[in-house]
């Protein structure tokens, strides 16, 4: 995967196909009765078709926000697009009428939302809100749509779904209900889909079913997945590429097993080091120090400078850019000469890297 | 994202089976390919478009109808309706006289037989006016109700949905005819108009009515239209005239039935209080709110004359509100 860094060419070295999702350059502001919160402050990534891109970072990181301004569900006001551009299936979305945007939502690129109970509509049936999709989108009958519904159900392994497509979401548990969430995204087979913390609301052994079951799709359909999560558990095994958030900024970029073996971001060394382990159990766990930062105030510099242990002067006042990243250890990156796709905002990424 | 108005701990309750689908899916199963699931489909006997899955989908009204067939309290209270509209249209099925024959000799005298119920002042016989009193009460009600409900419904949603500039002007609007006084309001307006037929009191009832109705329906859908699922439909390519219709009015519109029936036992009420100002209907129209104004005075003497209007009165009002609790009731699944 080609990490778009500033909205630049694709390197003539890859394969010319523009990917399904090229983010580039976003900003997003909410423009509050306090002052302007800035959310999301440049952000680019690119996702193909049939790639998984994780986003990491803590709450407020803006990785929620990035989202509903690719999907255009942005609550405006208070939120507004700034500046960036939002390339899906090469055309840039941020440029289409509302009733385009309409039609590739749902289509074209679809949403999982973190809790189904309240993401669901409680007073309609789960059979009639699945056949919605096909009512709205192909124009099927209230009959047709409903047989759909019962297929799709079938698909994401509800059992006895042709008995259960007449029953309210509040008669599922939380796992079938994520479920019918992942149907209703799927419905109509979209070429991109975002999945905001699918599995958050969920105990642990039904959070790997899910995943599970998001995989299979994605690689069944050859659909493209973003992955919204702050579960570092969750995406180890799913993803192939993870983009670290921190203050509306991605901080690394990076292919996930690279990621995993050797952080280039002191942010993301902090996030593994604070994943609970059985081989130290016993010691104190490991936590970043401090807050994330108030985003109508933004520190200067590096924005993690604050809580980072590796901070120096240089750090308080000069904004690292996403510098490339190069990595001997890195399959992609054999030679360790770069182009491994791997991006860091950090003044110091080789020493972090080297640090063990 | 603000939480949704209701806990998950509601569950299966209320006769649910107990329920082996919620327990989870076995994993590691064969690859997810509609052939398979079309196999179980027919090993599970339902072929596609039978009669299984049909059987138990409905709309939300339809689910809903069928929930209020088995509801005592609906069944009684819409009996009484019923019965009420009937006299309403016919009232000459069950009283075979006439309410303006007088027979001043038998003025405020209690029942006899063929009189049950006694005379009134004028002595006409009460429960022939009781009868005949029903048309304009239900009249005056019904369609007072209806008509703030579906005005300030379509005002007040419409204004909570799509906010701004219109919302704004809107509950100006309203907050200025919220406060008009009634009684003043009633005196003013309908001073002018002399008819004394029902509808220049359904039209002053729904002038001053709609403000109430429009505030509770744009409150609940402003607070519908903040929860997850309208985000989620929105994200899923719905429009707003479908996000309005499907999404946010069936969950908004519980509390509007619930003040719409209590208003209607009030606006039945309002109709007597301005028939008693002497600006609301007018004899010869035979109203409830007349008779009760007209025996209000002679209660120590005979309160047989208020008692069988004002009884009549209750009964109709409590029957709305228990229909009203009903409907409501039977709108929300949770509650099934």
């Amino acid at each position: 995967m080609t990490v778009v860094n500033e909205p630049s060419p694709h390197p003539a070295t890859e394969a010319p196909a523009e990917p399904l999702l090229d983010v580039r350059d976003l900003h997003v502001e909410f423009r509050l009765r306090d002052g302007v919160s800035q959310a999301v402050n440049g952000v680019s990534y690119a996702v193909r078709a049939g790639e998984t891109l994780a986003v990491l970072g803590e709450s407020g990181s803006g990785k929620s926000v990035t989202a509903q301004a690719i999907m255009g569900i942005l609550d405006s006001p208070p939120g507004y697009v700034t500046a960036g551009q939002v390339r899906f299936q090469g055309r840039d979305l941020l440029t289409l009428g509302r009733e385009e945007r309409r039609k590739v939502r749902g289509a074209q690129m679809a949403m999982i939302f973190q809790d189904a109970l309240s993401a669901l509509n409680p007073v309609v049936s789960v059979g009639a809100q699945l056949g919605e999709m096909f009512e709205v989108h192909r124009g099927l009958s209230r009959k047709a749509a409903r047989q759909r519904a019962i297929e799709l159900m079938d698909r994401v392994r509800i059992p006895a779904a042709a008995q259960r497509v007449g029953d309210y979401p509040h008669q599922f548990s939380g796992g079938m209900r994520q479920r019918i969430m992942i149907a209703m995204a799927m419905a109509l087979e979209p070429a991109l889909i975002i999945a905001d913390e699918p599995t958050t609301a969920l105990d642990v052994t039904v959070q790997a079913q899910v995943m599970e079951l998001l995989a299979e799709l994605r690689r069944e359909l050859d659909m493209g997945l973003i992955l919204i999560t702050h579960d570092l558990g969750v995406v180890a095994d799913v993803a192939d590429t993870i983009a670290v958030m921190y203050a509306g900024r991605i901080v690394e970029n990076a292919p996930v097993h690279d990621l995993y073996r050797a952080p280039a971001h002191p942010y993301t060394r902090g996030l593994l080091d604070s994943i609970p382990r059985l081989d130290q159990k016993g010691q104190e766990l490991y936590a970043i120090k401090g807050l994330p930062p108030n985003l109508m105030h933004i520190p200067p510099g590096c924005p993690f400078h604050p809580r980072c242990p590796r901070a120096r002067d240089v750090c308080r006042v000069d904004r690292p850019p996403l510098y490339e990243v190069t990595d001997p250890g890195s399959v992609a990156d054999a030679g360790g000469v770069g182009g491994g796709g791997r991006t860091s905002a950090c003044h110091f990424w080789e020493e972090t890297l080297d640090d063990e | 994202m603000p939480e949704p108005p209701h806990g998950p701990g509601q569950g299966p309750a209320h006769g649910l089976p107990p329920d082996p689908h919620t327990a989870v899916a076995p994993t590691g199963g064969p690859a997810l390919d509609l052939a398979s699931s079309e196999a179980q489909t027919l090993e599970g006997g339902q072929p596609p478009g039978g009669p299984g899955p049909e059987a138990r989908v409905g709309s939300l009204w339809s689910d809903a109808w069928r929930d209020l067939r088995r509801n005592p309290v609906f069944i009684i209270s819409a009996l009484i309706i019923l019965f009420l509209i009937v006299i309403a249209i016919w009232p000459s099925l069950i009283a075979s006289g006439s309410p303006y024959k007088a027979n001043l000799a038998k003025a405020q005298e209690g029942a006899e037989p063929g009189h049950p119920f006694g005379y009134d002042v004028q002595g006409r016989d009460l429960y022939t006016r009781v009868v005949y009193g029903a048309r304009a009460s239900i009249v005056v009600g019904v369609c007072a109700t209806a008509g703030a409900a579906l005005l300030g419904s379509l005002l007040g949603g419409l204004a909570g949905f799509f906010g701004g500039w219109g919302d704004a002007v809107l509950s100006r609007v309203a907050d200025i005819f919220f406060g008009i006084p009634i009684v003043l309001g009633g005196l003013v307006f309908l001073s002018v108009i002399t008819s004394g037929s029902v509808w220049p009191v359904v039209g002053f009832i729904v002038l001053l009515g709609w403000p109430q109705i429009s505030r509770i329906a744009r409150g609940s859908v402003v607070t519908a239209k903040q929860n997850d699922y309208v985000q989620a439909a929105r994200a899923l390519g719905a429009s707003n005239g479908r996000l309005l219709l499907r999404h946010i009015a069936p969950n908004a519109v519980a509390p509007v039935i619930v003040v719409a029936t209590i208003a209607l036992g009030t606006y039945i009420s309002l109709e007597a209080t301005l028939s008693y100002l002497g600006v609301g209907l007018k004899p010869p129209t035979v109203s409830w709110g007349i008779d009760i104004s007209a025996a209000s005075t002679h209660i120590r003497n005979a309160p047989h004359m208020l008692l069988w209007p004002a009884g009549a009165l209750s009964i109709t009002v409590l029957a709305f509100i228990m229909l009203g609790d009903a409907v409501r009731d039977a709108l929300d699944p949770k509650l099934r």
